[in-house]
């Protein structure tokens, strides 16, 4: 097991209280695993991704741990953390296209970065031109400034600027969202290819689009207003989905090629509880057309099938 | 109802404006009461520069635009006005779309003041409720809120309400859907499809190809300004003739339906600006 999160718990400091973001979230990614991380927003997918490698300053690790490849991380830490940032576990961000300082050029940024972790760009130099090749990147854009490149080619070398350390996790948050189709499916393809290169041991894909973790992950988490409803193997996630939320998530997709003339797709009514004063219970219930009373307790986390996790009093 | 000529955008680029950048080429398109008609592309395709010379929020280079028969590049003052009573638009970003200073529902009564000033108190509350009845809105959870209470979707469906207090007859949507969670957004797709039902001719602008699929009658393929592709929609993505529709097509994250992986391991992303 490459991660293990085990209840772990992150708020945001506000002035109407905490905003519990993550509320008590358990899984573990296998070594060489790229795990989906799916929801809407508000769900706490990207604070999840941010506290395993950074918690910005309104961030508070209220409870739980983190550990990976054995080792705990200190994500309460700060300082602490540096040891195992970029090395061990690294972060795609979302926003690539402003990731990278505008007055260096590329090269300088590049060294000076890895100067930070006591390596030399000359070690890696090697490296680094045959993984920018990988992805299509001439060696010149180590000559240029970030704003000489296209979207795509930010993203791309922001890639490769994460991974160069070969960390053992990566996180990659949304890096698909501001791009065109064929370049979201290039990027989607070159994570996985990473993995396969064991440049990263294993990944988790944030995104909100859950068709898109389809094409790419092994298995697939969805999150809901800050806790885990679900994880699956993706095929069984997509052929099988059991938290009703879910199922009324996968068939609100439109399809490409499916004739929609009168058959009509439907919403979820309603919209995410406020995280502030989060209610008791199941955090779907409210939307949640198979509710109960007994959904006034907080479902567990059960396995109902080998791999098939599920918070919900009537999926088990 | 709409119809566009051989129309073409150029811009004006470089130092001294020494070059010249065409966004949108020799576009021809016809839209009646009643119709949905998709503009889909990539960035830069000039899909939503169309949406724009349409909405007169930028002038066109060359062809012409004409509503009923006019040319809607001639429209003044009191002529252009009506246009406005016909044409409506709803961008992308709900959340930018309103001061977040005043409360939500100003949006709906500055129309008043230019639109309907002889519109008595109860006669203008009712057609409020009328038009937000139209978009599924319930009145006591919008009105008087301030933008930061409301969800985008609800924000969008605002937008929409304010456009149909006009009853017009053509709105253009840029891109209304993509900034919306996928348990909302296709609540805000059926309720097109419902303004459609009534008569309503929509240009839904978007690069999402499945939402194109589901809402258009007729689906626009732009690509770097010109059309590559237009027909009925069931024929655009069910035998696409073009190699760059076909290409789209395939890189479509579809649920159900994997990807053919990339033989090369060099990638070339096809359609990306320098």
């Amino acid at each position: 097991m490459s991660l293990r999160v085990d209840n772990l718990k992150v708020w945001y400091r506000t002035l109407r209280g905490d905003v519990r973001a993550l509320d008590g979230v358990s899984f573990g990614v296998a070594d060489g695993e790229l795990v989906g991380l799916a929801g809407e927003s508000g769900c706490g997918k990207s604070t999840l991704g941010k506290s395993l490698t950074r918690l910005d300053g309104r961030m508070r690790h209220v409870g739980g741990t983190v550990e990976l490849d054995g080792k705990e991380l200190p994500i309460g830490d700060h300082a602490a953390m540096n040891r195992f940032r970029f090395k061990e576990v690294s972060i795609i961000p979302q926003y690539a296209m402003s990731a990278m300082n505008p007055t260096r050029r590329i090269g300088r940024l590049v060294a000076e970065l890895l100067a930070s972790r006591g390596v030399r760009l000359a070690d890696v130099h090697q490296e680094l031109v045959r993984r920018l090749e990988l992805v299509g990147l001439a060696p010149e854009v180590l000559d240029r400034y970030p704003i000489e490149l296209s979207g795509g080619m930010k993203q791309r070398m922001v890639m490769v600027l994460s991974t160069l350390l070969n960390p053992s996790l990566l996180i990659a948050d949304e890096v698909t969202s501001a791009l065109d189709v064929s370049t979201q499916k290039a990027v989607a393809e070159t994570l996985v290819d990473f993995r396969d290169r064991h440049y990263v041991k294993s990944t988790v894909f944030i995104t909100h689009d859950l068709s898109l973790a389809y094409q790419i992950a092994d298995s697939i988490i969805v999150m809901y207003a800050g806790r885990l409803a679900e994880r699956a193997p993706t095929d069984a996630l997509a052929a099988t989905p059991r938290h009703p939320y879910t199922r009324m998530l996968l068939s609100a997709l439109p399809e490409v090629g499916v004739r929609y003339a009168d058959r009509r797709l439907r919403g979820i009514p309603g919209s995410p509880p406020s995280l502030l004063d989060p209610p008791t219970g199941c955090r779907f219930r409210d939307r949640c057309p198979l509710a109960i009373a007994k959904c006034a307790e907080q479902p567990p986390f059960l396995e109902v099938a080998p791999e098939h996790f599920v918070a919900c009093w009537k999926a088990s | 109802m709409l119809r566009l000529e051989g129309v073409s955008k150029t811009y004006r680029v470089g130092t001294f404006g020494g070059r010249e950048l065409v966004a949108v080429k020799d576009v021809d398109l016809e839209i009646g009461p009643g119709e949905v008609i998709s503009l889909i592309g990539e960035s830069g395709s000039g899909k939503s520069t169309i949406g724009r010379m349409i909405l007169r929020l930028t002038g066109v280079s060359g062809g012409r635009i004409t509503f009923d028969g006019a040319d809607v590049a001639g429209f003044k003052g009191g002529r252009l006005r009506a246009y406005y009573a016909d044409v409506q638009g709803v961008f992308q970003d709900p959340f930018s779309s309103y001061n977040p200073i005043f409360k939500a529902d100003r949006v709906l009564e500055t129309l008043r003041a230019t639109w309907f000033p002889r519109l008595g108190g109860q006669a203008w509350q009712d057609k409020v409720e009328a038009s937000l009845a139209a978009v599924r809105l319930d009145p006591g959870q919008v009105l008087g809120k301030y933008p930061h209470q409301l969800s985008g979707g609800q924000l969008q469906r605002l937008l929409v309400a304010r456009a149909l207090l006009l009853d017009i007859r053509l709105l253009v949507a840029d891109e209304i859907i993509s900034m919306l969670d996928a348990s909302t957004r296709i609540d805000v797709l059926n309720l097109l499809g419902d303004l459609k039902a009534r008569g309503l001719g929509i240009v839904f602008i978007t690069h999402d190809l499945s939402l194109g699929n589901y809402i258009s009658d007729r689906a626009v393929i732009l690509r770097r300004g010109e059309v590559v592709e237009e027909g009925p929609t069931e024929r655009v993505f069910g035998q696409p003739r073009h190699p760059y529709t076909r290409a789209l097509l395939a890189s479509v994250p579809q649920l159900h339906h994997k990807w053919e992986r990339t033989p090369s391991l060099v990638r070339e992303p096809a359609g990306e600006g320098g």
